[in-house]
């Protein structure tokens, strides 16, 4: 079946089968390899991409229902300016160390700070907002420590 | 017990028909019509259960997009959610939060954001899991279910939909409709405690408690389990000894009257004998909290 989608601002048609997940047609079909396969079952927040807006899992996800839907990756939201600042702000703290997490990681805080589920940046608060995402390197400090970077930033950039 | 994990999740490994119906009717006549046709709402349980081959309907019935099951409403005495609201939007939804405390607060609670935003109560309850979180704090405020099928609509009370581990009464062809809860009662406290491995990993043991206080003593406690039983339970026996009591005597009595009520299980989750002591325990806290936010909301 045809479904059309929006993804990352521009309109596409994929032929797509009834079993195939967002994260399949994403990787396999449109080539998009910043959202990573982790676990498959929704648990390590790896494939989290923007569906409407709102992060989910796209390996939980069944395309054949998405049509009409807008759907963001990393890649995409890295080029943003909220989502340049993110990535700068894990580069600078070692948030990243094999990387396989980051792009997960990077669509949720940018979710959350755009949605303003993230709002002080205390490590109570981020640690609710990305607790669907796993990092089985850093263990969390450093990120955590990115994110309230950003957090300070934009208060000063808009203060 | 312990194996490793062989299954390729990438992919589900086989391909069945799927159905998008643009209204409530047209679902259920795909539910007559179709062969071996399943209801699919999020799909954050189903999906997992067809990656590893534990379910393979041959056709899905989508109706996560249903605008006829997509609200939240007041009600008269009733706050109303439709079955495809996600647990995300229940989050969000002030009704909720301010007339249904001990829902939200078990909600709050459940799985990740990323998940929250997919999953629906519905799909929560008709999985009919014995550890579904939302079921303690629905079995506590006795919250009614309608089922709709072509045949028309019935209610049923939610402490006789589940019925045995994944199994309820709700038939094939029926769809669950909405969730009809009864505002949170007047001066009641409340509390909702679940001890999971990490917050959003599926809960070890689960417990609601609503009830309210006069003169310091505690009157029309409400007690639900989940994950000690076949099911999510009432604990009858338990709130019928802390009827009438205070606190102290309370915290004193109910532990010893929980084990009547629950029947755990060894599992990979947890043994028995913990999940049993652990009963008591939450039971303890809980009675406590809710006993104190009663006497707060006057």
């Amino acid at each position: 079946m045809r479904v059309k989608l929006k993804v990352n601002g521009y309109w596409v048609d994929v032929d797509v089968e009834p079993h195939e997940t967002l994260l399949n047609v994403l990787r396999d079909k449109l080539k998009i390899r910043s959202v990573k396969y982790g676990c498959g079952i929704g648990e390590c927040g790896s494939c989290t991409v923007l569906l409407d807006g709102r992060p989910v899992t796209s390996c939980l996800v069944l395309v054949a229902g998405l049509d009409g839907a807008s759907v963001e990756t990393a890649d995409y939201i890295a080029k943003t300016e909220l989502g340049t600042r993110i990535v700068d702000a894990l580069l600078l703290e070692g948030a990243i160390q094999c990387g396989y997490c980051t792009p997960g990681f990077l669509v949720t805080i940018y979710a959350a700070l755009k949605s303003g589920v993230i709002k002080r940046g205390d490590s109570e608060e981020v640690a609710k907002a990305i607790s669907g995402n796993i990092c089985r390197c850093t263990g969390y400090v450093n990120i955590t420590k990115a994110v309230r970077r950003v957090v300070e930033e934009l208060a000063s950039s808009t203060s | 017990m312990l194996s490793i994990n062989r299954v390729n999740t990438y992919r589900i490994p086989f391909t069945f028909e799927y159905y998008r119906p643009r209204t409530l009717r047209e679902a259920l006549e795909l539910l007559r019509s179709v062969e071996e046709a399943r209801v699919i709402a999020g799909g954050t349980d189903l999906l997992v259960d067809m990656k590893f081959r534990r379910a393979e309907p041959k056709a899905l019935v989508d109706v996560s997009k249903l605008e006829e099951l997509r609200f939240v409403r007041l009600a008269g005495s009733y706050v109303e959610i439709g079955s495809a609201v996600t647990l995300q939007e229940l989050v969000e939804s002030e009704l909720v939060r301010a007339r249904l405390p001990l829902l939200w607060e078990a909600v709050n609670s459940m799985a990740s954001w990323q998940v929250r935003n997919i999953a629906t109560i519905g799909g929560n309850i008709c999985n009919a899991s014995p550890a579904a979180d939302t079921a303690p704090p629905l079995l506590a405020y006795e919250a009614r279910l309608l089922l709709t099928s072509l045949d028309g609509v019935r209610e049923v009370g939610i402490g006789e939909f589940f019925v045995g581990p994944k199994r309820s009464t709700i038939r094939s062809d029926e769809i669950l409709q909405l969730i009809r809860v009864p505002l949170h009662p007047t001066g009641y406290g409340w509390s909702f405690k679940k001890i999971s491995r990490t917050s959003f990993d599926i809960a070890k043991i689960s417990v609601a408690v609503l009830l309210k206080t006069v003169e310091g003593k505690i009157k029309d406690p409400r007690v639900a389990f989940g994950a000690v039983a076949p099911t999510p339970v009432r604990a009858r026996s338990t709130e019928r000894a802390i009827e009438g009591v205070s606190l102290e005597e309370a915290l004193e009595i109910g532990p010893r009257f929980v084990e009547r009520d629950i029947a755990p299980i060894d599992d990979v989750r947890s043994t028995a004998w913990y999940r049993r002591e652990v009963a008591r325990a939450i039971l303890r806290d809980s009675l406590r909290v809710a006993y104190e936010r009663s006497l707060s909301s006057g």
